[in-house]
C-alpha cells in the first residue's frame, strides 16, 4: 500500500499557493483606537467602531499603512500609489458590521518575491499581491456554562489589522510551502511589523492546493484549508491534502472546489461547509474611507526607515566579519540574534570567537531556559567583556564558562565575578613551577615511568597540576614547565 | 405672534434679557407638542424630562453669561442621529428598543452650544422614502393638510418646525430627505456640501451621498444651525477640514450683480403649474433685487435618478448588513440555527421599502452585475459631477424646483415605487454632484399648500446660497405664514 | 430586464431576508420596473470616465496609532439581545 502510495506521488504534481494572514504590531486597530492586547476579558477591548454600532465610522490607522510598505519592500513588492478600501459583505457573527474593510482591486503591494533555499538550491517565490484589511472577532463554543447550545461572540479582535500577503501557485511541495513560510516569518518579524506569534494567530496560512499530472500545464482544482497556525500543521495539512487528492483522482473521483479545515488532532483536513453558502462577496469601494495615495516622499521615507534585510546581513557577515556562511545564516535567522551578535563584535573584533560563543554558550543557555535573545541576562557588552579577559590570558576558556553561568544567575560583569571568586588565571611562571615541582615529587612513580616512554601519561600531569591550582594555571605555561622539567 | 413663533435670535434675545427662561420656553414648547402632535405624529420620542434639564443647564449658562444664540433654543432631532441614553430607531422596528451608548457628533455640537433637546422625530425607516410613510412608527402628517405627507425622509424634522413643535431640526439628506419636506411643509432646509458636516453617529443609508443639516422656520436659523454643526471630525474621514465660515455673517450682502443659472433640463413643459408659477414669480423677485439670469445646462439629468437609485441601494445593503439580531436590535425569538435567526431578525424588523432596497442593492452589487448596474451608475455620477462643475463656471448658483408637485396625498404613491422614485428628481443630482442647495418657501397652491424652490450651490458655497435665500425671504412673506393647527 | 422569482429567492439569501411567495413575486415585479429603468444608463459612452466612489475629491485620512480608551464591557453589551458572561450569545455556530 505504501509502495503504491508513493507510486502514485510520483506521477502527480502538487500545486501550492499560500495566503498567509499576518498580524500587525501596532498599538491600536486598524480603524479605530482601541488597543490590540491578546488574551483580555471578553469585548473589554471594543468600541462602536470595531463593534458595528450603527453610526459609528471607520478611520485609518497610519502605521498601518507604514507597516505595509515597509512589507512591499522588504518582499521585492511594487507599491501602489493609488489604493482604495474595499468592502467584503457577507454575515457571519463573528463580523460585526456584515462586511469585513479590504483592500480588492488595488492592494498596496504587487508583484513581489522572495528567495527561499531548499537543500541548498534557491528558489524565488512570487507574491502576487498583499493587503491591508481587518480582521474578525472570535466564536466560542466551548463547554462554557451558558454556551452548551449556542456560541459566545467576542469582539476584542475584530478589526485588528492584517495584511493578506498571497503567493503565486508556485509551491511544490510541503516543505516548499514550509521554507517560504519560515523565510516571510523571519522577515516580518525581522522588520518589527509583527511579533508573529503563531500560538496566537499572528502569524496564520491558509493554504490553495491542487494536484496535476506531472508534464500538464493545467492546474487540478484547488482545495482551500483554512487557518492553519504552526509550521508543524502547514506541513502535515499539506501533505495529507496531496495524498487525499491523489487517492481521490486515482479511486476516478474528482476533487471539488471547496474550504477545508485542518484538524491537528487527526492530521486530516475536512470539508467545510457552513462557509460555502454565499460566495458572492459583493466588493465596493468603501464610501467611508477616502482613497489612500502613497507619494514618493513616503516610499523614499519607507526605504531609509528600513532595518537591513537578512540576506544583506548575512552576506555582510560572511564578506566583512570573515564568518562562514553556516555561521552568518544562523546569526541572521532573527534580527534580535543578529543585533546581539554585531552589539557583541563591537566590542570585541574576533568575530568568529564572538559568534562561537553566541551559537555556543549563549544559545545552549537560551534553550535551557526558554528564554528569548531579547530577554537574554547576559547583554553582549558582558559578554564582550567575558570574551576579552579570555584573549588577554586573564582567564582560561574552562573558567570563562563558570564566569559565563554565574554572568547568567547574577547578572553581574565578568571581572567582578572573576574578582570576587579568586579565578584569576595563574601566570607567574615561578608559581606555576612551584606547584610543578610539588606534583612532580609527589608522583615520582608515574614521573618514572613517564620518562620511560610511556608518554601518554603527559596529560596526568597536566591535569594534577590544573587540579592544585583550582583551574587558575595558565594552561600553556603548565604545558611549557611539565614538558621542560619531565625531559628531566 | 405666539412665542413658539418666533425666530432664534428673538427667544435668545428674550432669554438673555430674562424676559423668560429656558426652562420655561421649553415647558410651552412641550406643550405645543402635547397639543399639536395628536395631528402631526411629527415625534417618534418626546424627550420631556431630558429637555428640562437641558433647559435648566442652559439657564445656569445664560445666568453666568456664557451664552450664544442656541444656548436654551428648544430643537429635535430626526431619529437617525444618535443620542446617548435615549432611543435612537430610525423609523426602524429593528431599532426599536436600541438605546446608544454615544452621541453623535452634529449632537454634540449643538449639546455643547446649550441647545435644548425635545425628542426625536419621526421619518421614513432608514431615510428610504419621499414621503415619511415607510416609517415603523406611522405617518406624519403635514401641518398644513394633514391628509397630506410632509414628505421624506425628514419629514418628521419639517412637519415639527412647521407645526412649531420645535424651533429647529436636523435632518439628512441623501436623495432630497432635508429640502423636499422644507419645500412640502413651508420651511427652510439646507443641504450642505458633501463632507462640511460630520456623519459620525448618524445612522448610514448610504454613505457617499448622506450629508447633514438643518430645517427652520427662516434662512436665518439655518446659518445659525448650520455653523452650529459644521466642521471637520477626526472620526469621520470624510468631514472636509476647511474652515468654518460666519454663515451669519455672510446674510445681508444682496444679490446684486449675482448670476443665477436656471438648468433647462429643470424646466420642461408639463410641470405642476402651481410650481411653475412659484419659480417664475421667484425669477422676478430675484431680478427685481439685481440678480441675472442665464440658462445653462446640465445635460445627464435624466440620468439621475437610475445612478443614484443603484449607488444608493447598493451602498444600503451593505450599510444595512450589521443588522443581523447579533449584538443590538431586534432579535427574533422564532430562530433555529444561527442563519435562521439572522435571516428571521432581519425579516420580521425591517419594513417593505427598506428590503426592497436592500434587494436592489445586493443585486446591483452581486457577481456578473457590478460592472452594469453600480460601476456604470458610479460612472455616470461622475459626467453629473462634472455637468455641475461645467456650469459652476459660469454662473454662481442655480435656481430650480424641489419637488415636480407639491405635498401629495397620504397614500397616493405608496404601491408604485418607481414613481416615487421619480419625484426625487430635482433634487438626487446635488447629491450625487456632492454640492449643497436649499430649499425655501416660494409660495402656496390654491389649496393652501406650500411651495419651494431650491437654490443650488458651489461645493462649499453655504454661504452664498443662504445669502441669496435671505435675500428672497427679507423680499417675500411666503415664511412669515404658519399653519393653523 | 426580467428578474425571475428565483432570481429574487437567490439575492434574498445573499441580503438574509426571508420573502414570503407574495413578497417575490412583488418584488421581481418591482425591481424588474426599476432595472428595466435603469437600463437607460447603457445608452451613456462611459468607456473612458472614472468612476466617482466618493462625494469629495480628497484623499488620505488618516489617525495616529494612539490608544483611546475602549467604552468597557457593560456599555458594550448593553444592547445585545441575549448575552452569556461577556458574550454575545448566538445559536450555536457549525464550522
Amino acid at each position: 500500500m505504501a509502495s503504491q502510495k508513493s507510486g502514485a506521488l510520483m506521477k502527480f504534481q502538487p500545486v501550492i499557493g499560500l495566503e498567509v494572514h499576518v498580524q500587525l504590531k501596532t498599538e491600536t486597530k486598524i480603524f479605530c483606537g482601541c488597543p490590540t492586547s491578546f488574551g483580555a476579558e471578553p469585548n473589554s477591548q471594543t468600541c462602536p467602531v470595531c463593534m458595528g454600532m450603527p453610526g459609528a465610522l471607520p478611520v485609518l490607522n497610519k502605521k498601518v499603512v507604514e507597516f505595509a510598505v515597509k512589507t512591499g519592500l522588504a518582499t521585492n513588492c511594487s507599491i501602489s500609489r493609488h489604493n482604495l478600501f474595499a468592502r467584503k459583505n457577507y454575515f457571519y457573527p463573528d463580523l460585526p458590521k456584515g462586511y469585513q474593510i479590504s483592500q480588492f482591486e488595488e492592494p498596496i503591494c504587487r508583484m513581489g518575491w522572495l528567495d527561499v533555499v531548499m537543500n541548498g538550491n534557491w528558489k524565488r517565490i512570487g507574491i502576487t499581491r498583499i493587503h491591508m484589511e481587518e480582521d474578525a472577532g472570535k466564536l466560542v463554543h466551548g463547554d462554557l456554562p451558558g454556551l452548551e447550545n449556542g456560541s459566545g461572540v467576542d469582539l476584542n479582535r475584530a478589526c485588528t489589522p492584517l495584511l493578506e500577503i498571497v503567493s503565486e501557485p508556485d509551491l511544490r511541495s510541503a516543505d516548499e510551502a514550509v521554507a517560504y513560510l519560515k523565510k516571510l516569518h523571519q522577515i516580518v518579524t525581522w522588520i518589527g511589523i509583527s511579533d508573529g506569534n503563531m500560538e496566537e494567530g499572528s502569524f496564520r496560512c491558509d493554504a490553495n492546493v491542487s494536484v496535476m499530472p506531472f508534464g500538464s500545464e493545467v492546474f487540478g482544482t484547488r482545495a482551500e484549508i483554512k487557518n492553519i497556525n504552526s509550521f508543524k500543521f502547514v506541513k502535515q495539512a499539506i501533505e495529507y491534502e496531496i495524498q487525499r487528492q491523489i487517492d481521490l483522482i486515482e479511486d476516478g473521483g474528482q476533487v471539488f472546489q471547496e474550504t477545508r479545515l485542518f484538524d491537528p488532532n487527526s492530521g486530516k483536513t475536512r470539508s467545510m461547509r457552513g462557509k460555502e453558502d454565499a460566495h458572492d462577496y459583493r466588493y465596493f469601494p468603501d464610501p467611508d474611507l477616502l482613497p489612500l495615495f502613497i507619494d514618493e516622499n513616503w516610499i523614499s521615507e519607507a526605504v531609509c526607515s528600513m532595518p537591513e534585510l537578512p540576506w544583506k546581513r548575512k552576506e555582510r557577515f560572511i564578506d566583512e566579519m570573515g564568518l562562514p556562511e553556516y555561521d552568518a545564516e544562523i546569526l541572521t535567522s532573527s534580527r534580535s540574534l543578529a543585533d546581539y551578535f554585531e552589539e557583541s563584535t563591537a566590542c570585541h573584533n574576533d568575530c568568529k570567537m564572538v559568534s562561537n560563543w553566541v551559537m555556543g554558550e549563549i544559545t545552549r543557555a537560551l534553550n535551557d531556559t526558554g528564554l528569548a535573545i531579547e530577554n537574554c541576562p547576559v547583554p553582549p557588552l558582558q559578554l564582550a567583556g567575558l570574551l576579552k579577559l579570555i584573549d588577554s590570558g586573564v582567564i582560561s576558556l574552562k573558567i570563562a564558562k563558570t564566569v559565563f553561568d554565574e554572568m547568567w544567575a547574577s547578572g553581574k560583569e565578568p571581572s567582578v565575578i572573576v574578582e570576587e571568586k579568586g579565578l584569576l588565571q595563574l601566570s607567574d611562571s615561578s608559581a606555576i613551577e612551584a606547584i610543578v615541582d610539588e606534583i612532580l615529587e609527589k608522583e615520582a612513580g608515574q614521573v618514572e615511568e613517564y620518562r620511560n616512554g610511556k608518554e601518554k601519561l603527559f596529560g596526568f600531569f597536566v591535569g594534577q597540576v590544573m587540579k592544585a591550582s583550582r583551574g587558575k594555571a595558565n594552561p600553556s605555561m603548565v604545558n611549557d614547565l611539565l614538558a621542560r622539567k619531565l625531559k628531566g | 405672534m405666539e412665542i413658539f413663533e418666533h425666530p432664534i435670535r428673538s427667544l435668545h434675545e428674550k432669554l438673555k434679557k430674562r424676559e423668560i427662561s429656558s426652562v420655561e420656553l421649553t415647558r410651552i414648547f412641550l406643550e405645543r407638542i402635547r397639543r399639536v402632535e395628536p395631528k402631526i405624529s411629527s415625534f417618534i420620542t418626546v424627550t420631556e424630562e431630558k429637555a428640562i434639564s437641558d433647559a435648566a443647564s442652559a439657564d445656569r449658562m445664560i445666568s453666568c453669561g456664557d451664552s450664544n444664540l442656541l444656548t436654551g433654543i428648544p430643537i429635535a432631532l430626526k431619529d437617525i442621529f444618535l443620542t446617548e441614553g435615549i432611543r435612537t430607531t430610525c423609523g426602524s422596528r429593528i431599532l426599536g428598543n436600541f438605546v446608544p451608548t454615544y452621541s453623535a457628533t452634529a449632537y454634540e455640537k449643538l449639546c455643547k452650544k446649550g441647545g435644548v433637546l425635545l425628542g426625536k422625530l419621526n421619518q421614513d425607516e432608514f431615510a428610504m422614502g419621499s414621503s415619511n410613510e415607510t416609517s415603523a412608527f406611522g405617518i406624519t402628517r403635514n401641518p398644513w393638510d394633514i391628509d397630506c405627507i410632509p414628505g421624506g425622509s425628514s419629514g418628521g424634522s419639517a412637519a415639527a418646525v412647521a407645526a412649531c413643535e420645535a424651533v429647529a431640526s436636523l435632518g439628512t439628506d441623501t436623495g432630497g430627505s432635508i429640502r423636499q419636506p422644507a419645500s412640502h411643509c413651508g420651511c427652510v432646509g439646507l443641504k450642505p456640501t458633501y463632507g462640511r458636516v460630520s456623519r459620525y453617529g448618524v445612522i448610514a443609508y448610504a454613505s457617499s451621498l448622506d450629508q447633514v443639516g438643518p430645517l427652520a422656520g427662516n434662512v436665518e436659523d439655518c446659518a445659525i444651525m448650520l455653523g452650529a454643526i459644521s466642521g471637520y471630525d477626526p472620526k469621520d474621514s470624510t468631514s472636509v477640514n476647511f474652515d468654518v465660515p460666519d454663515y451669519l455673517a455672510s446674510l445681508g450682502r444682496g444679490v446684486k450683480g449675482i448670476k443665477i443659472g436656471l438648468p433647462k433640463e429643470y424646466y420642461i413643459s408639463g410641470a405642476d403649474p402651481d410650481v411653475e408659477k412659484a419659480l417664475e414669480s421667484a425669477i422676478e423677485v430675484y431680478k427685481s433685487l439685481g440678480a441675472s439670469f442665464v440658462e445653462i445646462s446640465l445635460p445627464h439629468t435624466d440620468y439621475a435618478v437610475a445612478a443614484y437609485y443603484l449607488i444608493a441601494t447598493a451602498e444600503a445593503s451593505s450599510n444595512l448588513a450589521r443588522y443581523d439580531g447579533v449584538r443590538f436590535g431586534h432579535r427574533s425569538e422564532e430562530a433555529e440555527s444561527l442563519v435562521d435567526m439572522m435571516t428571521r431578525s432581519r425579516s420580521e424588523g425591517f419594513g417593505p421599502e427598506v428590503k426592497r432596497r436592500i434587494m436592489l442593492g445586493t443585486y446591483a452589487l452581486s457577481s456578473g452585475y457590478y460592472d452594469a448596474y453600480y460601476l456604470k451608475a458610479q460612472k455616470v455620477r461622475t459626467l453629473i459631477a462634472q455637468d455641475f462643475a461645467a456650469a459652476f463656471d459660469k454662473v454662481d448658483m442655480m435656481l430650480a424646483p424641489v419637488a415636480p408637485t407639491p405635498a401629495f396625498r397620504i397614500g397616493e404613491k405608496t404601491g408604485d415605487p418607481m414613481q416615487m422614485y421619480l419625484s426625487d428628481i430635482f433634487t438626487i443630482p446635488v447629491n450625487l454632484a456632492g454640492t449643497c442647495a436649499i430649499s425655501l418657501p416660494a409660495g402656496f397652491t390654491g389649496y393652501g399648500l406650500p411651495l419651494g424652490i431650491q437654490l443650488i450651490g458651489k461645493p462649499f458655497d453655504e454661504e452664498n446660497i443662504l445669502n441669496a435665500a435671505h435675500a428672497f425671504e427679507q423680499a417675500t412673506e411666503w415664511h412669515l405664514r404658519k399653519a393653523v393647527l | 430586464m426580467k428578474i425571475s422569482a428565483e432570481n429574487v429567492g437567490h439575492v434574498a439569501i445573499l441580503a438574509r431576508l426571508q420573502l414570503s411567495e407574495e413578497e417575490k413575486t412583488l418584488f421581481s415585479r418591482q425591481m424588474g420596473e426599476i432595472l428595466e429603468y435603469v437600463e437607460k444608463l447603457k445608452q451613456l459612452d462611459t468607456e473612458s470616465v472614472l468612476p466617482m466612489s466618493h462625494a469629495v475629491p480628497l484623499q488620505n485620512a488618516f489617525r495616529e496609532d494612539a490608544i483611546s480608551a475602549p467604552i468597557g464591557v457593560e456599555k458594550a453589551l448593553s444592547n445585545a439581545p441575549d448575552r452569556c458572561g461577556n458574550f454575545y450569545r448566538v445559536p450555536r455556530v457549525i464550522e
